[in-house]
C-alpha cells in the first residue's frame, strides 16, 4: 500500500490518547516505528510536527504530521480502508452517535479521573469521583444503545467508541488502586463492567495497553514533582 | 432534496453553534424546519433528542437526533453526500487537517473568547482575550496552509473550517460595535479579514447569519443581567 512503509507514531507510554492511536493501528493491522517522547523536554521532531499544540500522539504518515488522538483514529480508518477492520460504522447515524459519545469521553470522563489524581483536598477528590460516576452512568446507558445486546459498543467486535472509551480504562485501574473509588460496580453499571473486562481481554489491549502499576508510578512522579497534599496508598 | 427527508432543526437565534448547522444545510442545498427553542422553557423534543446536554442544536433527521454542531456538519455532509458541494476533502490527510482545525476553532477561539464574555474580572477578561487573539494569529497561518492560495479553508469552495469559524461572524462584528475591538484585524491577520468579507457576502451565509444588530442587543442585554446578579449578589 503506498507509503505504509514510513509511519512513525510520537507517543508517550502512559497517555491514554496515545495508547487509542495505537489500538486503531493494531485494528488496521498496521506496523509503524513507535518514538517515547519525553515531555519535559520535548524533541525538536515532537515541536516540528506539532507546532500547535506540542502534544502527543503524533501520527507521521510519509512525513506529514496528524495531530488530536481521535482525528488520527479517523484518518487510520479512511487512508488503510481496505486493511484489517473497519473501526467506523458504514451508516452516517451511527458515525454521529459514536463520534458524540467519544467527544463526551474525552469532555467529561477524562477530567473527571484526571481531577482525582490532582485533587489536593478529600473534598475535592471526592467531588470529582462523583463526576466520574455520572459519566460512567450514562455511558452504561450508551452501551445499552449502542451494542444492542452485543459484547461491544460497535457490535461484534471493537470499534470507535470502544477505543475511544476504552483507552482510559488502565487508569481508571490505577486511580482506583492508589485512592480507591470503585469506577465499575456490578450492581449500578452491569453492562459497562462486563464490556470493561471483555475489552481489557482483547488481544489487541493485552499488546498495546500498559500495565495499570506504569500509570501508578508515573502519577507518584507527576505528584512528587508538583507537589499534592494528599498522598496516595 | 432528497425525496421524503425531513430535517427539523431545534435552535436558538443567537447561538453560533445553531448557526453553524444552518450554514451547513444552506451550502447543501438542504431545506428543513427551523424551530426556535425557548432555552429557559426547553421542550419536551429537545430533552428526550438531547438528554445527557439538553442543549441546542439538535438535527432531528427523519425522527433521529444528531447532537453537537461540529458532528452535525459532518453528518449533513455523510448523509446527503450526493446532495450539493462536498463539506470535507476527499483525500484523508486533508481531511484530517479540516478536522483538526475545527477542533481548534472551538477549543483554542471560541472558549476563551467566551470566558472573555463572560468574565467577572478585568484579569479574566483579559487573558480570556489575549488567548483569543493568539488563537486568530494562528488561524491566519492556518488559513494560507489550507487555502494554498484560493478563498476558503477548504480551497475554491467553503468547507468545513469555513462552516466552523464562519459561525462566528455575527458575534465578531458585534463584538466589534459593542468593545470597539476587531477581532480579525485587517493589518495583523489580513487573509482572515478577507475572508470574512468574502464570507459574509455567501447567498447560504447570509441567510444563515442572525442580523448583527439583534446581536449586539442581545448580548447588551446579557451583559446588563450578568452585571445586575452580580451587584445583587454583593448586596446580600
Amino acid at each position: 500500500m503506498a507509503g505504509e512503509g514510513d509511519i512513525k507514531l510520537l507517543g508517550m507510554v502512559v497517555s491514554p490518547f496515545v495508547v487509542r492511536v495505537r489500538m486503531a493501528l493494531h485494528r488496521k493491522g498496521v506496523s509503524y516505528e513507535y518514538v517515547e517522547q519525553d515531555l519535559f523536554n520535548k524533541s525538536e521532531l515532537l515541536l516540528r510536527s506539532n507546532p500547535v499544540n506540542k502534544k502527543v500522539p503524533v501520527l507521521i504518515h510519509g512525513g506529514k504530521p496528524i495531530c488530536e488522538s481521535l482525528v488520527i483514529v479517523q484518518y487510520a480508518d479512511e487512508v488503510w480502508s481496505g486493511k484489517g477492520a473497519s473501526i467506523f460504522p458504514a451508516d452516517p447515524h451511527e458515525r454521529a452517535v459514536a463520534r458524540f459519545w467519544a467527544a463526551y469521553v474525552d469532555d467529561k470522563l477524562f477530567p473527571a479521573y484526571i481531577g482525582i489524581m490532582k485533587a489536593a483536598t478529600e473534598e475535592a477528590r471526592a467531588e470529582k469521583a462523583k463526576e466520574a460516576l455520572v459519566v460512567l452512568a450514562n455511558l452504561e446507558e450508551a452501551f445499552a444503545q449502542c451494542s444492542k445486546g452485543k459484547p461491544f459498543f460497535a457490535g461484534d467486535s471493537v470499534g470507535y467508541l470502544d477505543l475511544a472509551v476504552g483507552c482510559n480504562l488502565f487508569w481508571l485501574e490505577a486511580i482506583r488502586k492508589m485512592f480507591g473509588v470503585t469506577f465499575f460496580d456490578v450492581g449500578k453499571t452491569p453492562l459497562l463492567a462486563a464490556w470493561a473486562e471483555r475489552f481489557a481481554g482483547t488481544e489487541m489491549a493485552r499488546e498495546v495497553v500498559p500495565d495499570a502499576d506504569t500509570a501508578v508510578v508515573f502519577a507518584k512522579k507527576l505528584q512528587a514533582r508538583f507537589g499534592s497534599n494528599t498522598s496516595a496508598k | 432534496m432528497a425525496g421524503g427527508d425531513d430535517l427539523k432543526l431545534l435552535g436558538a437565534w443567537a447561538s453560533p453553534f445553531v448557526t453553524r448547522v444552518k450554514l451547513a444545510l444552506n451550502f447543501k442545498g438542504l431545506s428543513f424546519e427551523d424551530v426556535e427553542e425557548d432555552l429557559s422553557n426547553k421542550s419536551e423534543l429537545l430533552l428526550s433528542s438531547n438528554p445527557v446536554h439538553k442543549k441546542v442544536p439538535v438535527l432531528v433527521h427523519n425522527g433521529k437526533p444528531i447532537c453537537e454542531s461540529v458532528i452535525i456538519v459532518q453528518y449533513i455532509d455523510e448523509a446527503f453526500a450526493g446532495i450539493g458541494p462536498a463539506l470535507l476533502p476527499s483525500d484523508p490527510y486533508e481531511r484530517a487537517i479540516a478536522r483538526f482545525w475545527a477542533a481548534y476553532v472551538d477549543d483554542k477561539l471560541v472558549a476563551p473568547w467566551v470566558q472573555s464574555l463572560r468574565a467577572k474580572t478585568e484579569e479574566e477578561k483579559s487573558e480570556g482575550l489575549k488567548q483569543t487573539f493568539a488563537a486568530v494569529e494562528t488561524l491566519e497561518g492556518a488559513l494560507r496552509e489550507c487555502s494554498k492560495g484560493e478563498g476558503y479553508f477548504g480551497g475554491e469552495t467553503v468547507g468545513l473550517v469555513d462552516i466552523s469559524l464562519g459561525s462566528l461572524l455575527s458575534w465578531l462584528n458585534a463584538t466589534e460595535v459593542i468593545s470597539g475591538t476587531k477581532i480579525f484585524d485587517p493589518v495583523k491577520t489580513p487573509l482572515l479579514a478577507a475572508w470574512m468579507e468574502r464570507f459574509s457576502k455567501l447567498d447560504a451565509a447570509k441567510a444563515a447569519l442572525p442580523e448583527v444588530d439583534r446581536v449586539v442587543e442581545f448580548a447588551k442585554k446579557r451583559q446588563a443581567q450578568a452585571a445586575a446578579a452580580a451587584a445583587a449578589s454583593e448586596t446580600k
